[in-house]
This record gives structure tokens, sequence and C-alpha cells, in this order.
């Protein structure tokens, strides 16, 4: 994917989880997101985890903390969907959870498919008690993590940040 | 109809099967999934060290995954049944992918839901996840039908491996009584935190 954004946000994103103290990561794919797996990714301070669907890093997120360590979690919108019922874990153990997630199907979409999920991204989220913040400007994106992050690790809280389809830029093709 | 592949036969009682895996245990830090495995490990003593699931379905292995990576010093073992295994594929891809030496994840396998009716399972119509395990490049991966074998499977917890281990203990399929943790994962989370040494803040 190609930004439009010449604001380089997901190295401050990185440096933000960091400061969190940020030991694990769990992701599937994503364009959105591939600078800031690349940056976990290459740390050697960072256990990361590609999961072949996106519950299992909400799993794998509360193992990381039963253990001692925090994990943040990278995905699309479309695999909020995947996770429904394993976010019960998170709720009943009243495990923190981290989850950021880049939108597809709200703003420049060409592809329909992604647009159902998009418009459940949020409702999900809420209905199975995660508080969401969403990012529409780069600018916002280090202090909206920082935030969440302080929600999620200090407060137990599960948290999911929104990262708005405009803020990344329209996917070339 | 398709052929119904064959199954390997199954035998032990899975509390006897469990108690010996379990025997050798020590200090190994232990994961159940939700259903009799959580009840089965629950009868064989309730510990601080135990973290059962409720719920959840298709974590086990994962949450056992997380932790296994923030304790590597430690043995992490992964109780489940063959039901949550198999909805859980692709977890076995994942975990082999992160290579973890010091995860164990034994299947209580009895080729049935036991839970929801006994209906049959796909381990039942034949698919071997030891066999899935070991394609997906776990360092050990095997099938246990005695109880020697099972034990020799529990002292092997108490040495690192290659990498992730898959033991699958096929049981006969029946429910033994009920023996209930605690429903209140808050808990026994911070129960499981506190054994290692962090604060309940």
């Amino acid at each position: 994917m190609q930004t439009t954004q010449t604001e380089d946000w997901p190295s401050a994103v990185y440096r933000t989880l960091k400061a969190a103290k940020v030991q694990q990561m769990a992701y599937v794919p994503d364009a959105g997101h591939s600078t800031l797996i690349n940056l976990l990714n290459e740390d050697p301070q960072v256990a990361t985890n590609v999961l072949t669907t996106e519950e299992e890093g909400i799993a794998i997120s509360a193992g990381a903390w039963l253990g001692g360590q925090r994990n943040v979690l990278l995905m699309q919108s479309s695999g909020v969907g995947n996770c429904t019922n394993m976010l019960s874990l998170p709720a009943m153990a009243r495990f923190p959870l981290l989850m950021l997630v880049t939108m597809r199907g709200e703003w420049a979409e060409f592809n329909p498919w992604q647009v159902p999920m998009s418009r459940a991204t949020q409702p999900t989220l809420e209905a199975m008690g995660l508080r969401t913040l969403r990012v529409d400007k780069a600018e916002d994106m280090v202090e909206t993590v920082e935030a969440a992050a302080a929600l999620a690790y200090e407060a137990d809280q599960q948290v999911a940040v929104l990262i708005g389809q405009r803020l990344l830029g329209k996917k070339k093709w | 109809m398709t052929e119904t592949l064959s199954s390997t036969p199954a035998t032990l009682d899975r509390r006897e099967a469990i108690g010996a895996l379990l025997r050798a245990r020590e200090n190994t830090l232990v994961v159940t999934g939700l259903g009799s495995p959580s009840y089965d490990v629950h009868a064989l003593g309730d510990r601080d060290d135990n973290y059962y699931l409720w719920g959840a379905m298709g974590s086990a292995a994962l949450v056992g995954l997380g932790l296994a990576q923030a304790q590597p010093e430690k043995r992490v073992l992964v109780v489940t049944g063959d039901g949550e295994q198999l909805m859980a594929f692709g977890s076995l891809a994942t975990i082999a992918v992160a290579r973890p030496r010091n995860l164990a994840i034994a299947v209580i396998d009895n080729h049935h839901y036991g839970e929801t009716g006994m209906q049959m399972s796909h381990t039942g119509h034949g698919i071997d996840l030891a066999k899935v395990a070991a394609a997906s490049g776990f360092a050990e991966a095997r099938t246990l039908h005695s109880l020697e074998e099972v034990e020799q499977a529990g002292e092997t917890l108490k040495t690192p491996a290659e990498g992730p281990r898959l033991y699958v203990l096929k049981v006969t399929a029946e429910n033994h009584p009920r023996s209930l943790p605690s429903r209140d994962a808050v808990f026994i989370k911070n129960r499981f935190r506190a054994h290692l040494g962090f604060a309940a803040e």
C-alpha cells in the first residue's frame, strides 16, 4: 500500500509501544501495518507471532500477560469479526488487551466485500466490552496509542485503536 | 458418503492418563482447555500454577504459547481436548512457526465432543493430530496408547526441546464426575500471576 501521508506514523507508534514496555506482538499480515510489523519483527527484544487467524492473537495476548509480558495485536477491521467469541477471554479474566486495527471499507474503498465488516467493526468490539479509540489524523496517533496502552496495561481494560482508512491512504493497484 | 479413515484405538482412562502425564510435572505451568480437561486437571489437585479456561474455545494452546514466550525459563504444558484442538487447527501452524522450546500440548483425544452429546469428532473420523503437528514442524509429535508411554512423555517435559511438542493421548469416550475449578477468571488469573511473583496491582 502506498500512503498519501508523508509523516512516518508507524515509527512513532513503534517508539510508543516500546515506551509502554511491549514485549510481544501478534499480527495478521496487513498492508496498513506493514511498516510497524517490520519494525517489531526486527526488534530482538520483541517476540512476534504471525497468526493464521486474528482470534489467535487474543489468546496469545492473555498468555503473555499471565507470564508477565505485554502484547500488542495488529489486525485489519475485517479480522475483528473473527475475534468475537475469543474476546470473552479478556472480558471475563480482565486481561489487558491492546489491538491496533487498520480500517478498510470506509473511505475510498474499491472492494465492496470490505464494507459490511467495516460497518460492524466498532459495534462488534463495543458489544464485547472493548473501548474503541479512533484515529483519523497521523498527528493524533502517538497520543491515542499512549492513552490506549495506559488504559489497557495499567487499568486492565480491553482497548482497540481504530486507524481510519483516510489516514492510511487509498490503496493503489 | 466419503470413506471413513481408519482411526487408532482409544483405550486409556482419561484421568489416569492425565495423572501419569502430570506425575513428573514439578514446576511446570499448566493451562487447561474448557470442559473435561479443566475438570480432569482440577480433580488431580488444584494448584496456583494451573490456569483453567471455562470458555473461549480454541484458546488453550495459544494462551500456552504467549505464556511460554513470556516465561522462557519455565516449562508450559497445555492440556486440551480433541474438539478444541481441531477448532484451533491453525494454531498448530502458528505455534510451529513460533518454535517455543518450552511448550508442550497434550490433546486428550476421545474421538468425541463429550460436552455436547458425544458427537464424533474429526479425530474419530481418522484425522491424526500428531501427524498434522509433525507436518507443521513440531519438534516432537506422538500418539500415546499406554500409561507407560504417557509417563515417558511426562518425563520429557523436564528437558527443553528443539521446538514445541504435541502428544495425543487416546482415551475412552466417557465423562468422569465433574471436578469444578473456580469460574472466577480474575481470581484464577491473579492467583497464577502471584505464583510467578507478580503482584495484583
